[in-house]
């Protein structure tokens, strides 16, 4: 017999260094930390220039996990946490960032990294994370004009094509691509909740129903579910997405075809995971501008 | 900024929408006394507005916990909606 | 001269014969894949006799093709109540997709407020949690009966209440109180939905959640009202049904 130990949910941590920058000749060191369910990101800057970040899986204590991830992204750079001279907390682990001295909400952040690392024609901006989906809507300065986030509910989110895999035992990030091996787009699965849906599913797949048809039918109502979310905060161009579900085609492409707005391709330069955290470093620099200009 | 505060799930969508950009003009926050569940705060946001705000932990509940204040068949705006003098808050459903 | 009530709910399928205003027959089945063979073998089960009329109702009515007529089972609901306790003004039907208040008067739905498309607020809720928690559905009232402690539940859908439960069994919280807060945590939701009504004794309990014996104690504590169960609780659309049937001939 063979054991399958692989664990799909593992995935790489990273760090990166900006090797053009020398953070002992900069002015401003600024930090954003972003304390999500899942992964603790911190980014840095010097002079409001990217210089280092870290993506880590989020543990048990969320001021560890924003420690850690700190100091991974100043490893190897002599930078210590102590000389950062401002440093914002986001995401939903915000309040337990010790070394932080502000704290903003994830969509103000998010906004804010979108319109740096793709520039200021994002206008709208949809993040689908592992337990939550954001819609927001930005300005030319990266300020929020309009969002929505939900939490409530698995439908729509990173859990809910989880939930789904497992019915149907594919693995996760093969679960896009399978959706297209099929001769026609099938009706959307009428039922939005994850619990419903796995056995609306259930009964088309005893039906007889192809394994792929089934599967392309449940990322298509997570699509329609995702538009009818961004309709509600408006969409426009340009329109970016952000989060894990940007890794899933079944769902993107699909909701290409509803929005009938090609999302901007991902910025090679940044894991997109990091946008929230660089928000909340640009934020710290615009602080630190203003309070040198009161001084 | 409109902020939607709430959720869509499989029953619907229910959210909270306050305009922030009205909200910012009003001294007093009238909706929060009018929330006879004190659903609603006034906190200073992202951009240091004072401005109100569905509190963080009934978000995920509106659609219950407003259920009250939206007896079937009733034709009125709920007490939040009807205290708001620049008609910055309504409800989705 | 026998009428028949049929019940197609998501979960289960039950069927009620009437005859002369008294109940001759009925039966209950599991739900399968083919509804149609399941509603067949209920009625057989159901009938002694030639059934005269059928009437359906429930979310699964339209496989019922010998139906003469198809009411909502917020009607049902209202009439079978009205047969089996009369006096009653106000019924709750939770059953395993969908919950609902119906105030009434006379066997007429006068409002309703419905809960549907979203397992949080249904039976489905405590069924999953059952699972997670490894024990029968049918052992869940009594064990949360047993719990001495509160425990705060903030999930709001099946999914992430799953996981939440699944981080209360690992840092060792009793499994009685566990189910406890899975109880109130529904009945809170159900009640809130009541409350879109005017709460108007006396109340009766009926669908299969009715069986929860600590659902029904949270649920009474939070409309702040008894609730009676009446026997058959999980037949009134069914008897609902059949009554509107026997008043076609």
């Amino acid at each position: 017999m063979v054991i399958d130990t692989r664990e799909h949910w593992r995935w790489p941590e990273v760090h990166w260094v900006n090797k053009e920058l020398d953070w002992r000749a900069g002015g401003a060191i600024t930090a954003g930390v972003d304390v999500g369910s899942i992964s603790s990101k911190t980014a840095v800057m010097v002079d409001g220039k990217l210089y280092a970040y870290a993506i880590l899986r989020t543990g048990a204590s969320s001021p560890d996990s924003a420690v850690r991830a700190t100091k991974k992204a100043l490893e190897g750079t002599g930078l210590e946490i102590e000389k950062i001279h401002l440093t914002i907390g986001t995401g939903y682990g915000r309040i337990n960032v010790p070394f932080a001295q502000k704290t903003l909400t994830e969509i103000a952040c998010h906004a804010r990294g979108a319109n740096f690392v793709w520039g200021p024609t994002v206008r709208t901006v949809l993040d689908m994370g592992g337990q939550d989906c954001k819609a927001i809507q930005c300005d030319e300065r990266g300020k929020v004009t309009s969002f929505l986030m939900n939490d409530k509910c698995a439908a729509g989110t990173g859990r809910g094509v989880e939930a789904f895999a497992d019915l149907v035992k594919v693995p996760i990030e093969k679960i896009g691509e399978e959706s297209f091996s099929i001769k026609e787009e099938p009706k959307p699965i009428s039922n939005t909740c994850v619990i419903f849906a796995k056995s609306e599913a259930l009964g088309l797949l005893r039906k007889g129903w192809d394994r792929n048809v089934v599967i392309a039918s449940y990322l298509s109502a997570m699509a329609h579910r995702v538009y009818t979310l961004l309709e509600r905060v408006g969409i426009a161009k340009d329109f970016v997405i952000s989060g894990g579900i940007a890794k899933n085609p079944g769902v993107v492409r699909r909701l290409t075809t509803l929005t009938g707005i090609e999302p901007l391709a991902p910025n090679p330069q940044y894991d997109p995971q990091i946008v929230g955290a660089i928000g909340g470093a640009l934020f710290a620099h615009a602080m630190l501008q203003k309070q040198k200009g009161a001084k | 900024m409109k902020a939607h505060y709430g959720y869509k799930d499989g029953s619907g969508e229910y959210f909270i929408v306050i305009d922030t950009d009205r909200c910012v003009q009003c001294s007093d926050g009238a909706c929060v006394p009018a929330c006879p569940l004190g659903l609603l705060e006034r906190i200073q946001d992202d951009y240091d507005d004072t401005v109100c705000a569905v509190k963080e932990a009934s978000r995920n509940k509106v659609k219950y916990a407003c259920a009250p204040c939206k007896p079937v068949g009733a034709a009125a705006a709920p007490p939040c909606v009807a205290a708001c003098a620049r008609a910055g808050i309504r409800h989705t459903w | 001269m026998l009428s028949c009530g049929i019940d197609v709910g998501a979960r289960t399928v039950k069927v009620v014969v009437l005859e002369n205003g008294r109940i001759r027959g009925r039966a209950i089945r599991v739900a399968g894949l083919q509804v149609e063979d399941d509603v067949a073998a209920a009625l057989k089960e159901a009938a002694a006799g030639e059934v005269r009329t059928i009437v359906a109702t429930g979310s699964g009515r339209e496989a019922v093709k010998e139906a003469r007529q198809r009411p909502t089972g917020i009607t049902c609901a209202a009439r079978g109540i009205h047969f089996l306790l009369p006096e009653a003004r106000m019924v709750i039907d939770v059953g395993a997709e969908e919950g609902r208040a119906i105030q009434c008067e006379g066997g007429r739905a006068l409002n309703f407020a419905v809960n549907e498309k979203c397992a949080a607020g249904a039976g489905t809720f405590i069924e999953t949690m059952s699972r997670t928690l490894e024990i029968a559905v049918d052992g869940f009232g009594p064990l949360a009966l047993q719990s001495t402690k509160l425990v705060p539940m903030n999930a709001q859908c099946a999914v992430f209440a799953e996981s939440e439960v699944v981080s209360l069994i690992h840092e060792k919280t009793p499994k009685q109180d566990i189910a406890r807060a899975v109880c109130d945590a529904m009945a809170g939701r159900i009640g809130s939905m009541c409350r879109r009504l005017a709460i108007t004794p006396p109340v009766a309990l009926v669908g299969g959640v009715a069986k929860n014996t600590a659902f029904v104690r949270a649920l009474e504590n939070d409309l702040k009202t008894d609730l009676t169960i009446p026997p058959d609780a999980e037949y009134v659309s069914a008897i609902g049904a059949a009554l509107i049937a026997a008043e076609e001939h």
